[in-house]
Parts: structure tokens; sequence; C-alpha cells
């Protein structure tokens, strides 16, 4: 059977869905990371799985991966330089015991 | 005949481990263990935007995701201690929402008829990625390279001692 578009999106849909029960259930902020990164790489499929059967020629998904990529990885800075401020601060990485905002 | 017949066991072998270093980064107890799921889902993640003959993005895929990003999540697991943690309370809820999430995608996805382009994909995607990225997507391109100059100040700035 030929590989079409839809199995891609449905790949990166069980793959996104992954990376959520992986944020959503590990406790260690380094790991959540991790999942998070496995989502935006889902994602960045489907714009790559669309830009070769809607846009073929024009490339516009890659054009935009190329965008989400960058974000991501600019999250991914930013993201661990928390995780370090915190793990400075408290010397634990784990989510639970960041609760200074909590009302 | 045979292209697409290579792309398709490909497709299928890639999708087999990627799906399998996912779901062994989010139930592994150990986090190197995790770092190295992550890098064989990056190379996974390569491998599937070769088969979509997007060959610049996986490259970029190798060099930023299994290079880069790879390296920040190694270096942040060996500044911080880890100790192993036990099964945490949300387990049942995430899952439960997991499961919803990709039978609502899939079932979404089914339904849509998108479109589809006849046409063959492009052969040589830089020099149209270059016309697209500095043409009609000149304004986000400098955005997002004012994006990461701040994240990168900002992370220097946040995660220096003082």
């Amino acid at each position: 059977m030929e590989v079409g578009v839809n199995h891609y999106l449905v790949l990166a849909g069980i793959l996104f869905s992954i990376g959520l029960y992986g944020v959503l259930s590990r406790r260690n902020a380094v790991v959540m990371l991790m999942a998070l990164e496995l989502m935006f790489n889902s994602v960045n499929l489907t714009l790559i799985a669309f830009s070769r059967w809607v846009t073929p020629s024009l490339l516009t998904g890659q054009a935009f991966a190329i965008f989400v990529l960058t974000v991501a990885a600019a999250e991914a800075t930013v993201g661990l330089a928390i995780v370090l401020a915190i793990y400075r601060n408290r010397a634990s990485v784990s989510a639970e015991q960041v609760d200074e905002l909590r009302g | 005949m045979d292209m697409a017949l290579g792309v398709t066991i490909a497709f299928w072998i890639l999708a087999a481990v990627t799906v399998g270093a996912a779901v062994w980064l989010v139930t592994t107890r150990n986090v190197f263990h995790a770092a190295l799921a992550l890098i064989a889902a990056f190379f996974g993640f390569g491998g599937l935007y070769a088969t979509l003959s997007a060959d610049f993005m996986a490259a970029v895929q190798i060099l930023v995701y299994a290079g880069a990003v790879a390296i920040v999540m190694v270096f942040a697991i060996m500044m911080t201690a880890h100790q192993r943690e036990d099964a945490g309370r949300f387990q049942a809820p995430a899952a439960i929402m997991a499961v919803v999430l990709a039978v609502i995608i899939g079932f979404s996805l089914l339904q849509t008829t998108w479109q589809i382009s006849s046409a063959q994909p492009a052969q040589n995607t830089p020099p149209i990625l270059a016309e697209q990225l500095l043409g009609p997507y000149v304004l986000p391109f400098e955005i997002v390279s004012v994006l990461l100059v701040s994240a990168m100040v900002g992370a220097i700035i946040i995660a220096r001692e003082r």
C-alpha cells in the first residue's frame, strides 16, 4: 500500500499524544522539556508532510517548519536555563516543588 | 515503483523506531535513558523527513536536534542531580488525556479530505527554501532571528551565577 499524507499525519498525532503524556505525567522538569521537544518535532512532521503533498513545488510547509524549529531551539535554551536557575536555588528539578506562584 | 516500495518500507521502519523511542522516552525512569531515547527519536524524525523528499530539513534535523538540542539536554542532566522518580500522581489522567487526544486527532484527520497536489516533490529544496525565506517570509525570518538572539541573551542572564 502506498504511503500517503494520512499515514504521516496519524503518525505525528500519535507522537504528539505520547509527548503530551510525557509532559503531563513526569515530574522531572528536564524530562518534561524532552517530551515537549517530541511534541515540537511531531508538529514539524505534519508541516513537512503537508509540504510534500499540498505544496510540493513551493515548499511552504518546510519554510514554516524552519520557523517552528527556531522557536523550539529558543524554547529549549530558555527552558533549560530556567531549570538550572531553579536547581541552583532549591537543589531539585522536580516540577512539584516549584509552587511560589500558587495562590 | 521500486522507489515507492522503498519509501513505504522505510516509512514503516522509521515510524516503528520513532514511536518506540518516544514510548521509551516517556516511560523510562532513568533520565539519561530518556536523553538517549530522545536522540533516537530525533534520528527517526530525520529519516521520516528524508522519505518526504525534504533533504535540507532532514540534514537540519540531525544537525540542530540530534546535535545541538541533544547536547544541551545532556548538559542539563549533568548539571542537575536526579534521583529515580517514582510514578507520578497524574499518570492515569495523563494517559487518558493522551489517548483521547490521539483519538480526536486521528478521527478528524481521517474525516478531512486534503487538497492533494499531483505534482512531483521538488528535488533540490535549499534554493526554493531560500527564496521562500528571503521573499514572502522575510519579515517572520527577521523576527525569528531577533527572537533567537534575545532567547540566547535571556538564557545567559537567567542561568548565570550571581
